[in-house]
């Protein structure tokens, strides 16, 4: 098995964007891409497919001329259909095929719930095991330039709550590579979020094929007064959040806990047991949504640590507006963070 | 048709086989002890059987709720389907499936699916796995009317046809969707047609008919083996029993008079193949009498097999959530 000898990665050596160490930098896009390059190369089993993947613009880059390289048996375009494709993905899974199914826009992800949820999910323990379903789906969360209510939905509270999935949401380059190596090499359907924005990052990606293991979170800065656990594209916001609070004397760590199920639930229950002080930086709605969840948890697993009560950042409970004011107005970031610790603090 | 003596033979074996077994269920399932819900293929059992006559092992089919008789027909355990009805431990999935959740990977079936169309596109992404491995194999969806009501089954229409891909769609089309009726559901034409308009061959056929469904999926079968892409075939069947559960007892109350079976209105594939077999002087009664009752001696096993068998543990409850 080819998966089986990879070099597993734990923490990012380099993390720092911003002090330009002379390391191998990659874009985000390019590092998904390498990711697939290799993944490609290192097992026969693997296609990638999707709408759009094949067309100049390569998914934002991160598909970008692999199938000139592989072939378009292995790396071809799809019609749109979505439910049809997934099933089509599940079927070719449990005929010994391991598909990265790659949609544009989370939103889409809506129409192929019933073959996501139904069944894909599902059939290792309908089955007893017998069936494993290796199922990459990738996608790209959007936001700005008048995305629109159908197109910047975050929709990973809804995988999250799905039994027999797996959700990772990276934020970096360096883990956008090693997580989608590592969800490629797993048995079971990973639903993989990225972050329309995140693409702007450079960081360090080593050349090799690495694997980053699924449940281990990262801590993205110490901190002793206040933990904060961001996702996705709340990581660098949190991060420029932490700056600002140091300046008025508030050391605050930051969490990122990589993949939301399984979630590492150690890493945060340590840190709000060092800290008392909890704020969830989550990159979707409110009502229902994965912060209720982390909040529940440490409510759960570690209520005696907290010396306040925990304070969520979220999107409010509307969909998205297209215009770019009130676009402005939706979105928390790095203002709503400060404010959110500072009332933790209070 | 001619067919060979041991080919007609096995043909009704598995017929017979598929019908003692709902039989046995359909018997004994007011006693409560088979605790999932069963939809009986009472009927419907030409189209598994004559279907499968012409798969390899190593072929793949994907079926649906009511599939008791695609897993048999295709060689599925009988023994493992009684204890999955008991929901046992020694059951085709441990006691984690049920009836409508069969599976029997060493004979090319990878788990039906009971969310109608669902396992589809299923079968048309084995048959494009079979074209990427660059083997010879063939898919077969099974699927029955009101399946042709999902825009999945048009999904996968359009793929299988873009890409030429071995599968072979299989409708069985009973008329009933539990108990609404197809003149309610569908504009009146043949479900046949729809393939058509993805230029995928197609045809609609008499499942009540071993020989014509033989002959049909021969056809089919052949054409996408050889590579030349998939095939769509409609069966007309008779549904005899309720959607779910034993015998049909509000049939006057939903089904249109011409769907109401008697005497004159019920056909019966395997009484029709007996009569051929006896007219034709290929076999005689007792003959046929002493197949059946090594058929009634092998469902009794296995229905005894599934009765004794162990529980699944409460402790194992969370196994198999992810698969290794």
């Amino acid at each position: 098995m080819p998966w089986t000898k990879l070099h597993m990665e734990r923490q990012e050596p380099h993390f720092d964007a911003d002090k330009g160490k002379d390391v191998r930098k990659l874009s985000y896009g390019d590092a998904l891409r390498e990711a697939l390059d290799q993944a490609l190369a290192n097992d026969p089993r693997v296609y990638v497919m999707g709408q759009g993947i094949n067309d100049p613009a390569g998914m934002f880059g991160s598909t970008d001329g692999l199938y000139k390289k592989h072939g378009i048996k292995r790396v071809f375009d799809t019609p749109l259909s979505e439910n049809g494709l997934m099933g089509i993905a599940v079927g070719s899974a449990m005929a010994g095929m391991r598909p990265v199914y790659i949609h544009n826009r989370p939103d889409f992800l809506l129409l192929a719930m019933d073959q996501i949820v139904n069944h894909a999910s599902k059939w290792s323990y309908m089955f007893n095991g017998q069936v494993p379903i290796p199922l990459v789906i990738r996608t790209c969360i959007g936001r700005g330039w008048g995305s629109a209510a159908q197109h910047s939905q975050a929709l990973q509270s809804l995988f999250v709550h799905i039994p027999g999935l797996k959700v990772v949401m990276p934020t970096t380059a360096y883990d956008a590579k090693g997580l989608l190596i590592t969800a490629i090499a797993d048995n079971n359907p990973v639903i993989f979020i990225e972050q329309r924005w995140l693409y702007k990052h450079q960081g360090y990606v080593p050349e090799k094929i690495y694997a980053i293991p699924f449940g281990q979170g990262v801590i993205r800065r110490e901190g002793k007064d206040v933990t904060i656990v961001a996702v996705s594209h709340m990581v660098p916001e949190s991060l420029r959040a932490a700056d600002e609070l140091a300046k008025e004397g508030v050391d605050v760590e930051v969490i990122d806990p990589r993949t939301l199920k399984p979630l590492d639930e150690e890493m945060i229950l340590n840190s709000v047991k060092k800290t008392g002080k909890l704020v969830m930086a989550d990159l979707s709605w409110k009502t229902g949504g994965f912060s209720a969840e982390v909040l529940a948890i440490v409510a759960e697993k570690g209520f005696s640590y907290l010396k306040k009560p925990p304070v969520r950042v979220a999107f409010p409970d509307i969909p998205t507006p297209s215009g770019y004011t009130l676009e402005d107005a939706f979105y928390p970031g790095v203002k709503d963070i400060v404010e959110a610790v500072k009332k933790v603090i209070k | 048709m001619r067919l060979s003596k041991e080919k007609l033979f096995k043909l009704l074996i598995s017929l017979a086989r598929i019908r003692k077994t709902q039989l046995k269920i359909e018997k004994h399932y007011h006693e409560d002890q088979m605790k999932t819900p069963v939809h009986l293929c009472l009927g419907e059992e030409a189209v598994s059987v004559g279907v499968s006559a012409h798969l390899k092992t190593s072929d793949m089919i994907f079926s649906n709720h009511r599939g008791h008789g695609h897993y048999l027909a295709k060689g599925g355990d009988l023994k493992a389907l009684f204890a999955e009805l008991f929901c046992k431990e020694t059951g085709c999935a441990k006691g984690r499936g049920g009836s409508m959740h069969l599976i029997d990977t060493s004979v090319g079936h990878y788990g039906s699916s009971a969310i109608v169309a669902g396992s589809i596109p299923h079968a048309v992404g084995a048959a494009m796995a079979f074209v990427m491995q660059k083997k010879k194999n063939v898919a077969v969806s099974f699927f029955g009317d009101a399946a042709s009501e999902e825009g999945v089954l048009q999904e996968s229409m359009n793929w299988a046809k873009l890409h030429n891909l071995p599968v072979i769609f299989v409708c069985e089309n009973n008329k009933y969707s539990v108990c609404s009726p197809i003149q309610v559901r569908q504009a009146e034409m043949p479900i046949a047609t729809r393939a058509l308009g993805f230029d995928i061959p197609a045809k609609t056929v008499d499942g009540m008919d071993i020989f014509k469904v033989y002959a049909a999926a021969e056809a089919a079968v052949t054409h996408a083996r050889r590579g030349k892409g998939p095939y769509f075939l409609e069966f007309n069947v008779q549904r005899w029993r309720a959607h779910a559960g034993a015998g049909d007892p509000q049939a006057k109350l939903y089904r249109n008079p011409e769907d109401i079976l008697d005497e004159k209105t019920m056909r019966d594939p395997l009484a029709s193949l007996e009569k051929y077999l006896i007219k034709q002087k290929i076999s005689s009664r007792e003959k046929l009498d002493a197949i059946y009752q090594k058929i009634d001696e092998e469902v009794e096993e296995a229905f005894k097999f599934g009765q004794d068998s162990p529980l699944p543990k409460n402790e194992e409850l969370e196994k198999y959530l992810f698969a290794k």
